[in-house]
């Protein structure tokens, strides 16, 4: 192995995958052995198995449609108050002296702490659970944001000054294409962020959701259907981050070359 | 004329005009501010092309960024057709050293961005573009995004975006500074090929920043010399070369007298510059 070096894609393929199925295996060889009780840890094939009758018999489907719908929720709207408000912030310094020590600070209340105060202000609804995500996302996002259009090229305004733009076609014509790209990553990013904060809420008083599903299953020690219910949720990052790398490249085309 | 009269004349009605320009930056912490630009008077008459050559950091790209109105002066003023300059416009076109192409924009659409800034309608805009890709020898890489382009390519996409808005006057700031050599030489042919195929009289204003002493003279006629920090015009020497010129004139006993008279001029700045 040398440093930096790049590798074939097959063989970042074949590693990828390698990795995987020895996890799988070692998860495998401590269960069969029993050096691990199924108490604690379910093996493959009964987490295999308990993910069939999750989907069979007790509408699974129903509970991923859910939390998925509350993170798709709360992130859209989180997404569609911070770009604007952080686009503001970095293309003009006094709109972002104005917020960004408060945003600084609110981004490091955990989310989670707040789901008691949410469930006395919105109840156990559906408002509650979109506010957690909300709220979790919303500050990185305008950080985020902020940052990269305050990096936007100093050259690249210049040059559009004496093309003729006026303040509004800086804004829109430089600052907000030059960092779309990077927004769209930022979001990539924070969506991942905002998939944990939406188990946490459905941990806490609610009705439906895999959070929830979870936590039922641990009232009845059922660590397959625990263990299924993580994967599920680590499965759908892995096609949601794939769909949105796929987009950026089809929206950004410009950008990877 | 004298560069500096005594007493400086007004602006030109038509044309540039530079008068008692300065530039100071203030000093980090409690150091003393440092003066770039001594007071500095300048004329450059409609159609004129003229070099302004100086070592590097004599405060010649300072200048243009001024009259491009991206600086502001700590005294003196700049006027364009007796016009005082405060802020940037397109009157007054700029190609910088650094890549400036928009990334995200075809070649085409780059070379359109004045226009539809400036709200021409869209045909029109269209069929300009279309004569300034076709006089800077784009034709076929229209739609080609700035990544896909060599550096001499990218140059001439901004040449022809700076030239498409129809400026008064054209600031190029080393343009061809970040070029291989061969490249930088075809650079200048075509920017003088560019230039020329207008007639003389409709000819832009070029105001040229660089610091190749060959580049200067072969593109000018005229050409001014800067000092070393804090920078003023030292020298004018006027480039009695007919146009058009093709890279033959390098090799004329004229041209070689007047490559003397600049190293000399430019060797005395460049080694105050080091002592300092």
């Amino acid at each position: 192995m040398e440093p930096l070096k790049p590798v074939p894609a097959s063989a970042r393929i074949a590693l990828g995958i390698a990795f995987f199925v020895l996890f799988i295996g070692a998860w495998a060889l401590v269960t069969a052995t029993g050096f691990v009780q199924p108490l604690f840890l379910a093996s493959p094939w009964q987490a295999l198995a308990s993910g069939w009758s999750l989907f069979t018999e007790y509408n699974f489907i129903g509970d991923i449609g859910m939390t998925v719908w509350r993170v798709l929720g709360g992130f859209v709207l989180a997404a569609a108050l911070a770009v604007p408000l952080g686009l503001l912030m970095g293309a003009y310094k006094p709109v972002e002296a104005f917020f960004e020590p408060f945003i600084s600070f609110a981004r490091y209340l955990p989310a989670s702490a707040f789901i008691p105060l949410l469930i006395l202000w919105a109840g156990v609804g559906e408002a509650q659970k979109l506010s957690v995500i909300f709220l979790g996302s919303v500050f990185q996002v305008v950080i985020m944001v902020a940052v990269i259009a305050g990096a936007t090229r100093i050259d690249l305004v210049e040059a559009a000054y004496t093309l003729g733009a006026r303040q509004g076609g800086i804004l829109r014509r430089v600052i907000i294409p030059a960092a779309a790209p990077q927004v769209m990553e930022a979001l990539r990013l924070v969506l991942g962020w905002a998939w944990t904060y939406v188990i946490v809420a459905e941990l806490i008083g609610a009705q439906s959701g895999i959070g929830h599903m979870i936590m039922d299953s641990q009232r009845l020690l059922d660590t397959g259907q625990m263990i299924f219910g993580i994967v599920v949720i680590g499965l759908i990052g892995l096609v949601t981050d794939f769909l949105f790398k796929a987009l950026n490249r089809r929206l950004f085309r410009w950008a990877t070359l | 004329m004298p560069d500096t009269p005594p007493l400086a004349p007004p602006p030109l009605a038509h044309g540039l005009s530079v008068r008692g320009l300065t530039r100071s930056f203030p000093g980090q912490g409690r150091a003393a501010p440092t003066l770039a630009l001594q007071p500095t008077d300048l004329d450059v008459r409609p159609g004129e092309f003229v070099s302004i050559l100086g070592p590097s950091g004599c405060g010649k790209s300072t200048l243009l960024r001024i009259v491009a109105g991206l600086d502001r002066p700590s005294g003196g003023s700049v006027h364009l057709n007796g016009q005082g300059v405060t802020r940037p416009g397109p009157d007054r076109g700029m190609v910088f050293q650094s890549y400036t192409l928009f990334p995200w924009l075809t070649v085409e659409q780059n070379i359109l961005f004045g226009l539809r800034e400036r709200k021409r309608p869209e045909k029109e805009a269209r069929e300009i573009a279309a004569r300034f890709i076709a006089r800077t020898g784009l034709r076929g890489f229209e739609n080609h995004w700035p990544r896909q382009l060599s550096g001499g390519m990218q140059q001439r996409t901004a040449l022809a975006r700076a030239l498409a808005n129809d400026p008064e006057i054209l600031l190029l700031d080393e343009p061809f500074g970040a070029l291989d050599h061969q490249t930088r030489e075809l650079m200048q042919e075509l920017l003088l090929e560019v230039w020329g195929s207008d007639t003389p009289e409709a000819r832009k204003t070029v105001l040229f920043v660089t610091h190749d002493i060959d580049e200067a003279i072969f593109l000018a006629n005229r050409v001014l010399v800067m000092s070393a920090r804090p920078g003023r015009v030292k020298a004018e020497i006027p480039v009695p070369l007919p146009y058009p010129r093709d890279w033959t004139v390098k090799t004329t006993p004229i041209f070689a007298e007047l490559k003397a008279r600049l190293m000399a001029e430019i060797r005395e700045e460049v080694r105050k510059a080091a002592l300092v």
